[in-house]
């Protein structure tokens, strides 16, 4: 059994599906931040039987509509002088901007770069969204 | 109030503003004298990055028969696309020049990702296999002057449903009529799209599929012909197997009520026999000269000229 200590001040990320921190943790670019961060795959779970968890040892921003894309179910606790002062549950955003590409070849976005592209969700059970210039439905 | 507007969907206008929108093509249509100089000393800048005779001359004709007048090209070879400028770059600039764009390019969204960029009204003329919202203006205005309205009509639709864009979007503007009935006609391979149908179910408009034009014929009020697009297939086989699948014949016209009438975006190939150009109710070619007078009432409406 692995021990990771508390944490006094910083960012839980808690009730991943088991094998989804790994994605998680690259969309967030964790890779590239300067602070403690733990990544723990396939902790046992009461609920989830096994899951995924992050830690984070700082108060960084975090774009909660990539989570919100990749696993709508995770939990997002804030801790400050180790004690949980804020919890947030996601769902899965209705429009995600600048985060998906387009993956119809037809679609100007593939032809030249576009900043800031809207997805809208059009089904939320297959997490699909809809490109805002060809409308060709794509996901994560 | 259109004035300052771009046209990118059918969606982009309320039925409101659509019906506004001919009532102006019809004042056009009776007195076109009296708009011979409405759009005096305004440009259209009539960029085409593939080639469509039919639309580029109809936009163009639209403008000189407003008094305006007319920039633009057909073959991009010959722009500084050809350099490598950005559709972004091109909308920019070419608003410095023209009043309104119309745009037609190969790739899906171009004409929303220009109107971001430009300083005037944009026109999508055709962004791929995406939307084509002048050709469906044309098609309601045709309708509704053949029928006296756009509402309590059963349209058949035939040919190729599956890729026929202009098909897509004059069915999902028609949705939003009163009384509306579909039936579409098509082989198997080419039949409606799943998006198409939902926004039918979701509006309560009935239809039903069928792969018998004849038996079709006697309920319907409008027949919308479509050509099986050789662009569109990944093999010439299936391409070929499927081109011929339906034929409109003067021998099927006579199945058809004396008041129903034909209409087809052009160009055909042979989907409706010549013989039945002669028949009264063949109306595709007055709706080519409607697709003229509807985008003048479009350049007077976006330019915010009545």
């Amino acid at each position: 059994m692995i021990n990771v200590s508390k944490l006094k001040k910083g960012i839980v990320i808690d009730h991943i599906k088991a094998n989804h921190g790994y994605k998680i943790f690259k969309q967030l670019g964790l890779d590239r931040i300067d602070d403690t961060v733990v990544l723990m795959r396939n902790v046992d779970s009461r609920k989830m039987g096994k899951k995924d968890l992050i830690k984070i040892e700082t108060d960084v921003h975090l774009n909660l509509d990539v989570l919100g894309l990749i696993d709508p179910d995770v939990t997002i606790n804030y801790v400050e002088n180790g004690e949980l002062v804020r919890k947030v549950r996601l769902e899965l955003p209705l429009e995600v901007t600048g985060i998906l590409t387009c993956r119809n070849p037809r679609c100007i976005t593939n032809q030249e770069h576009v900043e800031d592209i809207r997805f809208r969700l059009v089904d939320p059970e297959t997490k699909e969204y809809a490109c805002e210039y060809c409308e060709a439905r794509t996901h994560l | 109030m259109l004035k300052g507007r771009n046209l990118i969907a059918p969606v982009d206008f309320t039925m409101e503003e659509i019906h506004s929108l001919l009532d102006l093509a019809d004042a056009i249509i009776d007195n076109p004298a009296a708009y011979a100089e409405s759009a005096k000393g305004k440009v259209l800048a009539s960029l085409f990055y593939e080639p469509s005779t039919r639309t580029k001359f109809s936009f163009d004709t639209a403008m000189l028969r407003l008094g305006g007048s007319v920039i633009g090209f057909s073959d991009p070879t010959t722009t500084s696309t050809a350099k490598g400028e950005t559709v972004a770059d091109s909308a920019k600039t070419i608003s410095q020049y023209a009043d309104i764009i119309a745009v037609r390019h190969p790739k899906e969204g171009t004409a929303l990702l220009m109107s971001r960029y430009s300083d005037c009204p944009v026109i999508n003329a055709g962004d791929g296999g995406h939307m084509h919202p002048t050709q469906t203006l044309t098609d309601l205005l045709t309708i509704r002057r053949l029928e006296g309205r756009l509402d309590h009509l059963t349209i058949g639709v035939c040919g190729d449903l599956k890729f026929g864009r202009t098909i897509h979007s004059l069915v999902t503007c028609l949705a939003r009529c009163e009384g509306m009935r579909f039936v579409f006609i098509s082989p198997q391979e080419l039949r409606m799209p799943d998006y198409v149908k939902t926004v039918l179910d979701r509006a309560g408009v009935p239809y039903y599929e069928t792969h018998d034009l004849e038996a079709s014929m006697p309920e319907l009020d409008i027949l919308y012909m479509s050509r099986v697009q050789r662009e569109r297939f990944v093999s010439e086989e299936e391409y070929l197997r499927l081109k011929d699948y339906f034929i409109l014949t003067a021998d099927k016209m006579q199945l058809a009520k004396p008041s129903m009438m034909v209409l087809h975006p052009l160009p055909r190939v042979n989907e409706i026999a010549v013989e039945v150009d002669s028949d009264p109710r063949a109306a595709y070619f007055k709706q080519v000269k409607f697709g003229m007078f509807v985008r003048m009432a479009l350049i007077l409406k976006l330019l915010g000229i009545e």
